[in-house]
């Protein structure tokens, strides 16, 4: 009989265990992967010793997830998803629940944050070739909670029922009434009404709370789980597990538990010294975080005379404006807007340099990007402002608006640089790189 | 640690968002005067509140703001009571109004907006809603052709009358026409009441447009108040519609400090703390 029996695990854990916590430990670990989740996860998961500023967003954006999901619980049991209701409900919030507005200013702040830390991991990614085998996995895991996140922005968007809730959601939803035959059937569909009404704000309530909480929740876990497969890349874009030393361990790595965790953690709280200055001191964000037509109730017969949606959908709704209607239909736009998000998907197979990182990647890459990035934000501004914000041109070109043209330019742009990227990405002078990571 | 061709990026992507706003500014039309309020006044707080229940809260709702939240202010429930609440409704209630939506429709053309978040929705680029809101009440004149009798600069045919006019005096409207944009300017500038400047472009009998320039400005009545003082006034009621607007708002900025002043205390460990595990990564 004590011939049969496991041998009992070995705990090699910092610091002393007694034995009744230490038998706890034996007891739950022949149950379930406690320890080895906790060494193949944190505490051996090794990971490059070179990572840079840019690699504290993902860590970040994991936080404010959390922060999300916590606030969102707690406005959940004050919030009432009612159209008569629903406006009404936050001003309680804000004025009659004790820390009611903390909460608050938190959610409406933590979107923006939440934004804010993917669109950088997302350039880092871009900046450092992390989409490239073996991690295109990683990269499409991550897309994937990309768009989840702008459904759950566009359904969280609507619940404060105010005018640019409410006509920016009329906006969205009749993009889809632009598909040819289907349209207008879609769309009803999904309103639940032939008007945004007390329907809509109930479904997009369940979208919001819970279903797609839920897809993005097993997204991370799977972007997770999917990098610590293949490792972390790093900024040289150098394979570490390539070079191993005696114990078997990446001679460039370091176990992600200490040295990672703490590390984060002081990003953490550099996050919140700057998040704390907008939500304390701005959390209207100068009317980019919280727009100021909202401050108005919903009213289904009074259309803004400029609808604008949130700052971080602003490119691509520039994108959709930039292109013309053809044979009497939106569609095209909407097509264009809806490529401008997916293109992203195909990076590892776009870029076909021979190194992943721009540090060695040559002038062609580097320009692309440069480029990318300051026609992102040309689009992202204008997406916020009136097609005449910038004036008119003369006659010669036919009085056209003048962020419309540039709105135009830019789109194309935009779509060149992941178009031509096969190109220009093949035939750009590489620098020759290191073999070890560089410190 | 953060490589060259980065800073490129980052510098270049800078400097294209600098430049758009400047590019997005206009010059014409209305320029908001800035409301001198200061949300730790209290006595103008309270008579900014006194002010609002006894000209706006006939017509226009509050109806996210409770009364005995007054007491941010420094007022007691008693004196709410006694001095604030004309209706017998309860302390603890909303300001409601009893106007019917329907009657109000058809006595103003729209129902009166409610006024609990009013500052925070006239926000815009032009200015704060504090500012927006200073401005309007000062921008009421006399217009026969209104079916008030009133209309404002700031809010060009408004349904609302001007409540406040037996304090201000029946406020009249100016207009100066000027050739030149640089005289328009000026006097625009030099404008002592409220004022908007607008271009007018005209195509003549010979179909061809000619531009001008027209100074709008109000010139003062005579009401029971000076000007001076009935500036004070709305710079009071505006100070308790700013207040109304977000009445956590000091606590905030308070609660925000010591955040601040947490999270510093926090850095410092964490930093400490970093540093000493990572002493031997070389």
């Amino acid at each position: 009989m004590a011939a049969a029996e496991k041998q009992p695990v070995i705990i090699t854990c910092a610091g002393p265990l007694n034995g009744v916590a230490s038998g706890l430990l034996t007891w739950v670990d022949q149950r379930f992967p406690l320890m080895s989740s906790w060494r193949d996860h944190l505490a051996e998961y090794y990971a490059p010793k070179n990572f840079n500023f840019w690699y504290y967003f993902g860590s970040l954006a994991m936080f404010v997830l959390v922060l999300q999901i916590v606030t969102g619980i707690f406005l959940t049991m004050n919030y009432k998803p009612d159209a008569t209701q629903a406006f009404a409900s936050v001003e309680y919030i804000m004025r009659d629940v004790w820390g009611g507005w903390i909460i608050r200013y938190l959610h409406s702040t933590g979107a923006s944050a939440f934004f804010i830390c993917v669109y950088l991991h997302m350039f880092r990614g871009l900046m450092y070739g992390s989409y490239r085998k073996p991690r295109e996995l990683v990269w499409i895991f991550g897309m994937l909670i990309y768009l989840c996140l702008m459904a759950e922005a566009f359904f969280g968007y609507l619940l404060p029922w105010g005018q640019m809730s409410y006509w920016g959601a009329q906006v969205i939803i009749n993009l889809f009434a632009s598909v040819p035959v289907i349209g207008p059937d879609l769309s009803e569909w999904i309103r639940g009404d032939f008007v945004v009404s007390d329907a809509t704000l109930n479904r997009f309530f369940a979208f919001h709370v819970i279903a797609i909480p839920l897809v993005l929740l097993g997204l991370v876990a799977a972007h997770i789980l999917a990098l610590h497969e293949v490792g972390s890349n790093n900024p040289d874009g150098v394979e570490i597990k390539a070079n191993k030393g005696a114990d078997g361990h990446p001679v460039d790595g370091i176990p992600f538990h200490p040295y990672y965790t703490v590390k984060d953690t002081l990003g953490v709280v550099v996050f919140l010294m700057v998040f704390s200055i907008i939500m304390f001191f701005l959390p209207e964000g100068g009317g980019y975080f919280l727009e100021y037509n909202n401050f108005i109730p919903a009213d289904p017969l009074k259309t803004p005379p400029h609808i604008a949606p949130v700052w971080y959908f602003t490119p691509f709704y520039s994108i959709l404006r930039a292109v013309p209607p053809m044979f009497n239909s939106q569609f095209p736009g909407v097509i264009a807007m809806g490529v401008s998000t997916l293109i992203f998907f195909l990076l590892p197979w776009l870029d076909r340099s021979p190194v992943k990182s721009i540090r060695y990647k040559g002038p062609l890459f580097r320009a692309a990007l440069t480029i990318f990035v300051v026609v992102f934000l040309i689009l992202g501004y204008l997406g916020t402002e009136p097609t005449n914000v910038w004036g008119q041109f003369g006659a010669w070109l036919g009085n056209a608006d003048r962020a419309t043209v540039v709105a135009r330019i830019g789109t194309i742009v935009y779509f060149l640089f992941f178009v031509l990227m096969p190109w220009y990405s093949t035939i750009d002078k590489c620098k020759p790189v290191p073999e070890r990571v560089t410190w | 640690m953060v490589s060259p061709s980065v800073f490129r990026i980052l510098r270049a992507a800078a400097l294209a968002a600098l430049l758009l706003p400047v590019a997005a500014q206009a010059n014409e039309g209305m320029r908001l005067q800035p409301a001198p309020i200061n949300s730790h006044d209290v006595a103008s707080l309270q008579n900014g509140a006194k002010l609002f229940v006894n000209y706006c809260l006939n017509c226009h709702s509050a109806g996210y703001m409770r009364y005995n939240r007054l007491r941010d202010i420094g007022l007691t429930e008693q004196q709410i009571r006694d001095n604030l609440i004309f209706t017998g409704v309860k302390v603890g209630e909303l300001m409601h109004v009893a106007m019917d939506k329907k009657d109000a429709k058809e006595w103003f053309g729209a129902p009166p907006p409610d006024l609990t978040v009013i500052t925070r929705s006239r926000s815009s680029g032009a200015g704060s809603g504090a500012d927006w809101v200073y401005s309007y009440l000062r921008g009421f004149y006399r217009d026969s052709g209104r079916p008030t009798g009133w209309n404002n600069l700031v809010f060009e045919n408004v349904g609302m009358p001007h409540v406040l006019w037996q304090l201000s005096g029946q406020n009249t409207l100016e207009k100066k026409v000027f050739e030149r944009h640089e005289e328009a300017e000026a006097a625009f500038i030099a404008a002592k009441t409220l004022a908007r400047l607008d271009k007018v472009n005209e195509s003549g009998s010979d179909g061809k447009m000619t531009t001008h320039y027209v100074l709008n400005s109000i010139v003062p009545g005579k009401g029971t108040m000076s000007g001076v003082d009935y500036d004070k006034a709305v710079v009071d009621l505006v100070n308790y519609l700013d207040y109304m607007g977000e009445p956590a708002r000091l606590l905030r900025r308070q609660i925000g400090i010591y955040a601040l002043l947490v999270l510093g205390l926090l850095f410092i460990f964490a930093f400490a703390l970093k540093k000493a595990y990572w002493k031997d990564v070389h």
